[in-house]
């Protein structure tokens, strides 16, 4: 059997733009992610405040206890029982961001509570209200040690977004799996595809190692 | 600010707690005067520390009554509202054994973000004044230092220089020298004493029995969560009335 790799070349233009589809998809799920992850770490950080706990506790076992493909469906298919007709675009953006804003949160509630509880007690006897500590003191420091978990939770994030393929969405995935339809070069067109994926992951790895150093050089860690 | 300027400025009386089974304060009662230096002693486990942070909040106890500045902290088992207890806190200045600095910031960031975020100082007027007071440390030349690259000694003068920054009237140091190595022992000394000739009030747990000595107005034996006695150094030391106060002299003398 002999490979032919014509219609990638053929097709190039298609994958590069469901490539950019990929990361528009991803970029956006990522900023979702970040902000839940944020919101629902800092609820989840005191069990003491039982409603707050609960209701992160709630998100996170549920997202997190389900395949995403299914809460992809849910938003995608479900809704519009309801009379709720989501693009697809956003349908996909939505899951994407839900789904990873439960992994984030637990890196951002592991990050917070692995600051020493002096400097919160310190910040605290200065006359510092809790927000303001956790801004100003707590936070600051606690985000460098969320980058390297964060970095394995965006290339996750890249490569779940292959899922919203399912969602009508012409994302790499889907561009592949027309030039298939077409060619029937399956092999090629995958191999392509993943090479792709293989890119995009690491350019992310790449950049957050880059960033992680910026802010060890800038004194943010010792 | 405080209520009656001639009151004392910090009173605890008949503080109790206990975690669980075991009874850390058993009814202490305790005064700090405007000016004065009171230093607390006793064996580890007696409840000096728990009773040093009770009087900013940090721990909350069970029974008893804590005024400071003329507020009540603490009292009918309820601490005071977290609004208020911000503004209490700024006027009480707290230096931890083991520093507690914030990494993240450089000396003089450190000493400017109470004044800074808190106060709304001008950042300029923040920073002449932290400078002045890491002069006052013997710090000058480390502000622009990170904590990390501080021995202990100096991490504990730029905490001690950070309390001062929010111009406390009280001054609450938990062991501040016993995380440090002997050595360094002596420059925080310096500086506490520096600051207890200049007329702070001060409430300090310490093993440095030569720093109660030479410094304290009054000095308070605890032992079991109990104040077992209290009274001028040259009374305690030379002349202790109960038979636990001159077992604990004894143990930390022939040390």
């Amino acid at each position: 059997m002999k490979l032919d790799f014509g219609p990638v070349w053929a097709n190039w233009s298609d994958l590069a733009h469901g490539a950019l589809v990929t990361v528009e998809v991803t970029g956006a799920a990522l900023v979702l992610g970040c902000l839940l992850g944020l919101l629902v770490g800092l609820l989840r950080l005191d069990p003491r405040r039982r409603v707050r706990y609960a209701l992160g506790s709630v998100y996170v076992t549920f997202i997190r206890g389900t395949p995403l493909l299914v809460q992809l469906f849910l938003l995608f298919f479900g809704l519009p029982q309801f009379g709720i007709v989501l693009p697809a675009f956003f349908c996909g953006v939505l899951g994407l961001g839900i789904y990873s804003g439960a992994y984030q949160s637990e890196i951002v509630r592991g990050a917070i509570q692995s600051i020493d509880r002096g400097q919160m007690e310190a910040a605290r006897s200065l006359g510092m209200s809790h927000g303001m500590a956790m801004r100003a003191i707590i936070l600051p420091q606690a985000i460098v040690r969320m980058i390297p978990p964060l970095g394995n939770e965006f290339i996750a994030l890249i490569k779940n977004s292959a899922l919203v393929s399912l969602l009508t969405i012409s994302d790499l995935l889907h561009e592949g799996q027309k030039i298939i339809s077409v060619s029937y070069r399956s092999l090629e067109v995958y191999l392509a595809v993943a090479l792709i994926y293989l890119l995009l992951t690491n350019a992310t790895g790449f950049a957050l190692l880059r960033l992680e150093r910026r802010l060890r050089v800038g004194g943010l860690v010792q | 600010m405080s209520g009656n300027a001639q009151g004392p400025v910090l009173a605890v009386s008949n503080l109790s707690k206990s975690y669980g089974p075991t009874r850390v304060l058993a009814d202490v009662d305790l005064s700090v005067q405007p000016s004065q230096v009171v230093v607390v002693i006793g064996p580890s486990g007696s409840g000096k520390t728990t009773l040093l942070r009770c009087c900013n909040g940090l721990e909350v106890a069970d029974r008893g009554r804590i005024e400071v500045c003329g507020t009540t902290l603490f009292s009918d088992g309820r601490l005071l509202r977290d609004s208020e207890l911000n503004a209490l806190r700024t006027r009480v200045g707290m230096v931890f054994q083991s520093f507690n600095l914030f990494p993240h910031l450089t000396v003089l960031q450190n000493v400017t973000i109470g004044p800074r975020r808190i106060r709304r100082k001008a950042p300029s007027e923040a920073v002449e004044q932290a400078r002045a007071l890491l002069h006052k440390v013997g710090l000058a030349d480390k502000a622009d230092a990170l904590p990390g690259t501080l021995s202990g000694g100096q991490k504990q003068r730029v905490a001690i220089a950070r309390a001062l920054a929010m111009e406390p009237q009280l001054m609450l140091f938990d062991e501040p020298t016993s995380a440090l190595d002997p050595e360094l022992v002596g420059e925080v000394l310096q500086v506490m004493k520096a600051l207890a000739r200049d007329g702070m009030t001060m409430l300090l747990v310490t093993h440095e029995m030569n720093f109660a000595r030479e410094v304290a107005d009054v000095v308070v034996v605890m032992d079991h969560g109990r104040t077992v006695e209290s009274g001028p150094p040259s009374t305690i030391f030379s002349a202790p009335s109960q038979a636990r106060t001159r077992a604990f002299l004894q143990a930390v003398i022939e040390r």
